[in-house]
């Protein structure tokens, strides 16, 4: 298996709180070239998880192996694409692509590739920009681009575009189709719209909370591109919707308690 | 255009004002020369080289003082900035000797330098530095961690992650930190100078005290408001507004 997650669990140990567990018994195998979301309510823990592949989290329990290979620390083999703004706002925007290669290619050869993955994005006219200069959608096309750069093996996003306007979301997604057709990267996917990730992938983990585990894991098998008045897309939200509306209902009635607790 | 037209007629209101007091003869004229005596002693000065000599003495000062306390202040700022340890351990004593007004450190330099120009020196690296360590200290605990993460996951580490994210991230704050210092130093630099046996901007005005030259006290009074606003502005203000553009920090 590509990516294989076994028993993985996380609780972080606050100082005032105690222990607190996120989530626990994570197993979870990725082929190669899949495009995988994770998906679930605020609080499930699917982002800590996420930041765990990426390294830049402990495993309490359990191990995660790429390609056969332990890991726990950050590295090249794994790009990551961030909700918040990630660009380097000293740097340009070839300056930011080329960050990552410094180690791995001469100057000459990182600008080349940075280019190649700036056209790739369709920001190539951009490259002399400073982020201030870009919109948010540009921005994280920036990030794609320069996660893309170090020819990770695994691309991560953290909800890549939760943070961008209705239009900008739906023509990032079609461009990030096209990138994942061409590159044939394997793309782990965090989000909370269950729209999103119906659009998008392959395949679909559900995570529920208190504590944090995966509830369904659904293989999206629909002709892309797929539209969002299709069907077969419309039956997969329904499904999931009513899969989740259970979990929110939990941490709402969870919230009201503890205020009528008295 | 009209912001500048306001305050061209507000300085000529005030030089009138004050002409006015100087021709009603209620004061002898070494309590309120004219504006024009003060102006011509201002361009006699210039012309003999008095106060250019003085105005060379004190950026020289300035410029020895500043270079030091900006180079100490970040050494400290970085220390403090990155190890907890020495932060909980002589953070606070920061704050405390950053309040102390410098001309309370006058005595102090004339004692160990004499009335010298390193006794000057010394009262400027100690009226700057502190004030820089501490928006060094800031400057490294406010680097937004989601920098770090990303730089983390593209590679760097340790020593790679301090120059080529945590410096270029700190440099907004820094900026601020040298403007600060600047401003210090310089209110520093006239107490120093103004117990110091000279030559210096500080110097010439304890000079023109002790011969009653209200005309002069003036004058350099005006020279060092000049000075202060000016670099303030031309050099800082602008300095400090690119660096927040490009950044992201203004917002506009």
């Amino acid at each position: 298996m590509f990516l294989e997650l076994k028993d993985v669990a996380k609780t972080f140990t606050g100082e005032k709180q105690g222990a607190f567990e996120v989530f626990s018994d994570i197993d979870l195998s990725i082929e190669e070239n899949q495009f995988v979301s994770i998906l679930g309510p605020s609080g499930c823990g699917k982002s800590t998880l996420l930041a765990m592949v990426a390294g830049l989290e402990s495993l309490t329990e359990g191990e995660m192996k790429l390609e056969g290979e332990q890991v726990n620390s950050p590295g090249p083999d794994r790009g990551m694409v961030f909700q918040e703004p990630s660009l380097f706002p000293w740097l340009n925007v070839q300056e930011n692509v080329t960050f990552p290669l410094k180690h791995m290619y001469s100057k000459a050869e990182a600008q080349k590739r940075a280019n190649d993955f700036l056209k790739m994005v369709h920001l190539s006219r951009f490259k002399e920009h400073y982020t201030y200069e870009l919109s948010g959608g540009m921005q994280q096309r920036v990030a794609i681009a320069r996660a893309l750069a170090m020819d990770p093996k695994v691309l991560l996003m953290d909800e890549p575009f939760g943070a961008l306007d209705e239009q900008t979301r739906h023509i990032l997604h079609d461009e990030l189709m096209t990138i994942w057709r061409e590159t044939q990267k394997t793309i782990l996917f965090v989000t909370h719209s269950i729209q999103e990730a119906v659009k998008l992938s392959d395949r679909v983990v559900v995570m529920g909370t208190r504590p944090g585990k995966i509830i369904a894991d659904y293989s999206i098998d629909i002709p892309r591109p797929r539209h969002r008045d299709h069907p077969d897309v419309i039956q997969y939200e329904k499904q999931i919707m009513s899969l989740l509306e259970v979990e929110i209902n939990k941490v709402l009635k969870e919230e009201l308690n503890y205020e009528n607790r008295d | 255009m009209k912001i500048a037209i306001k305050r061209l007629l507000f300085i000529i209101v005030i030089l009138g004002l004050w002409e006015g007091i100087h021709l009603a003869n209620f004061y002898p004229d070494y309590i309120v020369p004219s504006p024009i005596t003060v102006f011509d002693t201002l361009i006699n000065g210039f012309i003999q080289g008095d106060l250019l000599t003085a105005l060379g003495a004190s950026f020289k000062h300035l410029i020895i003082g500043l270079s030091l306390s900006i180079l100490i202040g970040t050494l400290l700022g970085v220390i403090l900035g990155k190890s907890k340890q020495a932060d909980e351990t002589a953070g606070m004593y920061l704050i405390a000797l950053q309040s102390i007004p410098s001309i309370v450190w006058v005595p102090l330099a004339i004692l160990l330098f004499g009335f010298g120009e390193l006794a000057v020196i010394f009262v400027v690296v100690v009226g700057g530095t502190f004030v820089m360590a501490l928006n060094v200290r800031s400057a490294i605990h406010s680097v937004p961690p989601q920098f770090l993460r990303a730089a983390r996951t593209m590679d760097a580490r340790g020593f790679e992650l301090f120059y080529r994210v945590e410096i270029p991230a700190s440099i907004p704050y820094f900026i601020q930190g040298v403007r600060l210092a600047w401003a210090f130093s310089w209110r520093a630099l006239m107490a120093g100078e103004f117990l110091s046996n000279g030559p210096g901007l500080g110097y010439s005005l304890s000079f023109a005290q002790d011969y009653a030259r209200m005309d002069q006290v003036i004058g350099i009074i005006i020279i060092i408001g000049v000075i202060g606003a000016v670099v303030d502005q031309l050099v800082f203000s602008k300095l400090e507004r690119n660096v927040m553009k490009r950044w992201g920090l203004l917002n506009s």
